[in-house]
């Protein structure tokens, strides 16, 4: 009869253990995460009136740097920001109105066309979209 | 079986259609077509000139009256022939150098080449009566031209190298002249020909980017620096500003080559650095020295900067191997690498304090991303210990069943 | 303590009559015998159909059904839920484990002729159960959006639209238009889980039912012996539980050391990679496609398989109609040779797919 007992609380016992080792995991999943959400080939890069005429902005794209980019002329453009020769960040300059990367003076201009310097190919342009006061990038299909 | 024939023959005359529309006027096609070998070479090559394309003819080089039927009044007095090979620059010319004329095909076309050629090695040794030297047909082809924007054509980017090669790389040919001949093999070992031909990258310098195409001539002391500027303006920039400017300058040593070498250029690594014997800083600076010092101290930063790159990269992968995603801390070790890369720009210009500050600018990323690193390392460490607890238990709840089964049979 | 349990059971049976219910499991037996193995499968398929259900409904709380988000959200899955890694993993790896269970549970009720009277209708709804659940592979697979799903998503819905008569038809059904794009996405997304989850879970309602009222099936050659029984609650339960057990480990394991990859976002605009692949379970149909000549007398090859995979599958079905022997309760040796054939050629053609270069 002893062992009887034994068994069944040795039973009970471990079945609770697995179910609690079992749960744990889906309790964690449940509850919502740091980053409340998947990022999206579509990405709200900026807000309306965070960039004033003629600065940019680097955003994260995917796993990519981008560029958003409001022109002096109030006009947005978004690009990757991996520049083309040796995968540096490229950075708005305002003097002039191009992109330029630091590590090697490359240099593109609004269009993503290499204007000077080593970067051997264009840089990819996104697509700019403004919904109401959100500023969306997205790549082009 | 008769439609196939039919069909056939359409296909047959259909492609015979541009030559007869030239026999109808043409006479030199008329009997060149019917001429052997290299008599006849021209008639059919001449179909894919570019020269053709903007509607010139055969009389639009060679002169000569092409509706006249017979030989002796098609030749006539205005009948110009072929051109002996020393005069064919002048013959290439009598249009390539009037602007008036080339503007009506292609405004854009620069109208130089000829007053290139003439100050080219190429042309100096022409004039002198060398027949040996490139003329403009041993580059762009006789009846058969095409731009340099066509990929098949001898001077398209992917193509200079062994055009050039089919000269400079033949030791008997260049025997007379008394030039090394392994320009071609080294080209292809550099770090610009793999950008070429791996990468298919046709921005990249072959022959004509530093030598010039028209004007070729082998670039002096002086001007290296200039020609690698063209494409490496930041580096060049920051050379000027470093003390070396001056000291190469007084020694009469070319800029970048001193270093780099001139036709296989490799991809530069900080082993050219430092005071080991692949260093290029000890053929100049000895042992004891500042440079020396300053040479080992410029090693050291960058190698201890990159070392850490590649450490916590190491651990990424060791991680993502493991199963742990990472993208995140990948993603911010990009960064890192920016200010490496820039860094590594930053020692033309020998200012040690610049690339240390350079250098501070990644720190902070940097030790995200070792913190990154290791959290991921944690993660894994932790699946496996989650693993063991929940397959311990479930072991347990195993050996209950197996006692429950056990102690239910005895009864029975 | 031990009466507070007591008064809930009487109040919840006086409501809801379950004695019946104990009292059919307590007295209800199991065939025990040297073949007696194989009778676990069933249970462990339906235990690893559990855990489907479950896992699934966890992963709908994170999953965007479109392509501009899908990708992203297994990614993040993947990457920022805690234990995204393991949810995901055990439903993608519990999947391969599951439809492998279920050719194994096929094959030996083939083999022990178990489909014979009265168990036809038990043999066709697992064979519709096997359709639904390969089904249910296809359509997740294409889930996560990766380069490879993409892919092996496109060639399958090609052979489907080879079909004589409806392949157009079918092919512009299953893919909601004329190529992979969004419309796929929902689809294939609402059958996963709708659609499918409906049907299955009518079929294996029936299916278990089935297995319930007629119990058991003892092999053939043993039928004039005494066969040893136990009874199903708690013992049979009990060993069923101890084969759940020991695949919940094996689960474990490969989900920790070989979580299931993301892989790269589809790009319709990409070239297709080399030695695309279905699912490992289509393979011996997608391996017999690519080695079919293109002509084999007047029809299309390709076409020809299809339609021999088709007839072969209704026969397959109809086995216990056809096996006229086992439904006397009398050994069927050519049955059992036709199930040698099939089980070689699934398994040979699997593993040529997979070990043959540029197949």
């Amino acid at each position: 009869m002893e062992r009887r007992r034994f068994i069944n609380f040795f039973f009970g016992g471990s079945f609770l253990a697995t179910l609690a080792a079992f749960l744990y995991p889906v309790i964690r999943y449940v509850l919502p995460p740091k980053q409340a959400e998947a990022v999206q080939k579509k990405v709200a890069a900026a807000k309306m009136g965070d960039l004033a005429p003629n600065t940019a902005k680097i955003f994260k794209f995917g796993s990519v740097p981008a560029i958003l980019v409001n022109t002096q002329e109030g006009q947005l453009l978004a690009f990757s920001a991996v520049c083309t020769h040796l995968t540096c960040t490229v950075n708005y300059e305002a003097a002039t109105g191009t992109l330029f990367c630091p590590c090697h003076n490359g240099r593109f201009d609004m269009a993503g066309n290499v204007i000077s310097g080593p970067p051997p190919r264009p840089i990819e342009t996104y697509i700019v979209e403004v919904v109401g006061e959100d500023i969306f990038v997205s790549k082009k299909a | 079986m008769t439609k196939k024939i039919f069909s056939i023959a359409v296909f047959s005359a259909l492609s015979l259609l541009p030559l007869a529309a030239f026999a109808q006027k043409n006479s030199c096609l008329d009997c060149h077509s019917g001429l052997e070998a290299e008599l006849k070479a021209p008639a059919m090559s001449f179909a894919q000139d570019i020269h053709q394309q903007f509607g010139l003819t055969c009389k639009d080089c060679h002169g000569g009256n092409p509706a006249q039927a017979s030989e002796d009044k098609a030749k006539d007095k205005t009948f110009k022939g072929a051109p002996k090979r020393t005069q064919i620059p002048e013959f290439c010319a009598s249009c390539h150098s009037d602007a008036a004329y080339m503007r009506t095909f292609n405004p854009r076309l620069r109208v130089d080449q000829f007053s290139q050629y003439e100050t080219s090695k190429h042309g100096q040794l022409l004039k002198k009566g060398d027949a040996k030297v490139a003329v403009c047909t041993d580059c762009h082809g006789v009846h058969g031209i095409q731009t340099a924007k066509f990929p098949k054509s001898a001077t398209f980017p992917w193509n200079i190298p062994q055009t050039c090669g089919r000269c400079h790389a033949d030791a008997d040919y260049m025997k007379p002249y008394g030039i090394s001949t392994d320009q071609l093999t080294k080209y292809k070992d550099s770090v610009h020909a793999h950008a070429l031909f791996e990468k298919k990258d046709m921005s990249a310098p072959t022959c004509n980017s530093c030598h010039g195409n028209h004007g070729a001539f082998p670039p002096e002391v002086k001007s290296i620096g200039s020609v690698c500027r063209q494409c490496h303006p930041s580096t060049g920039e920051l050379f000027a500003k470093s003390p070396h400017k001056k000291a190469f300058d007084d020694m009469g040593q070319s800029e970048c080559e001193a270093c780099h070498g001139n036709h296989k250029i490799e991809r530069p690594t900080t082993a050219m650095l430092g005071t080991t014997d692949k260093a290029v800083c000890v053929q100049c600076h000895d042992k004891g020295s500042k440079g020396y010092q300053a040479a080992g101290e410029l090693k050291t930063l960058l190698d201890g900067f990159d070392a850490r790159i590649q450490k916590e990269g190491a651990t990424l992968v060791l991680a993502e191997k493991k199963g742990v995603e990472v993208s995140e801390p990948a993603y911010r070790l990009q960064e890192v690498n920016t200010v490496l890369v820039s860094a590594k720009n930053l020692v033309h210009g020998l200012a040690l304090d610049e690339i240390r500050k350079k250098l501070a600018e990644g720190e902070q990323t940097l030790a995200d991303v070792g913190k990154a690193s290791a959290a991921a390392l944690d993660e894994a460490k932790f699946r496996r210990k989650g693993l063991i607890i929940a397959t311990f238990f479930l072991a347990l709840f195993g050996l209950a069943l197996f006692l429950k089964i056990r102690s239910m049979r005895k009864p029975a | 303590m031990k009466k507070i349990g007591q008064n809930l059971f009487t109040y919840v049976d006086e409501r809801f009559k379950l004695q019946g219910l104990f009292d059919f499991a307590k007295h209800k037996k199991v065939p025990e015998h040297e073949d007696s193995f194989w009778y676990y499968f069933g249970g462990i398929a339906l235990f690893l159909s559990g855990i489907q259900v479950a896992t699934g409904i966890m992963l709908l709380l994170y999953y965007t059904p479109s392509i501009e988000a899908a990708h992203e959200s297994i990614q993040f899955i993947m990457s920022q839920v805690k234990f995204g890694w393991l949810i995901r993993s055990v439903h993608s790896w519990t999947a391969n484990i599951l439809i492998g269970i279920l050719f194994v549970h096929m094959f030996s009720t083939f083999f022990l002729k178990a489909y014979r009277k009265p168990r036809e209708l038990t043999w066709i709804t697992g064979f519709f159960l096997l359709i639904l659940f390969m089904a249910f592979g296809f359509s997740g697979y294409l889930l996560p959006w990766n380069e490879l799903s993409y892919f092996a998503t496109r060639v399958g819905t090609d052979i489907a639209g080879s079909l004589p008569f409806i392949g157009k038809w079918l092919k512009g059904f299953i893919l909601g238009g004329t190529s992979v794009s969004q419309a796929t996405l929902s689809r294939f997304f609402w059958f996963h889980v709708a659609l499918l989850p409906l049907a299955a879970f009518t079929v294996i309602v029936i299916h278990v039912l089935l297995v319930q009222i007629l119990g058991m099936s003892v092999p053939l050659r043993l039928k004039d012996k005494k066969v040893k029984e136990i009874s199903f609650f708690p013992d049979f339960i009990y060993k069923d539980a101890l084969g759940w057990t020991l695949i919940l480990v094996l689960v474990g394991v490969v989900c920790v050391f070989l979580p299931w990859e993301v892989g790269k976002k589809a790009d319709p605009f990409a070239a297709t990679p080399l030695g695309i692949k279905p699912e490992w379970y289509f393979t011996f149909m997608f391996t017999t496609l690519k080695l079919i000549p293109s002509h084999v007398l007047f029809i299309e090859g390709e076409q020809l398989a299809i339609l021999a995979f088709m007839a072969g599958g209704i026969f397959w079905m109809l086995a216990p109609f056809l096996d006229r022997k086992a439904a006397r309760e009398r050994p069927s040796p050519v049955f059992t040779w036709i199930g040698i054939i099939v089980l070689l050629y699934i398994v040979v053609m699997t593993v040529v797919t997979y070990t043959v270069p540029k197949l």
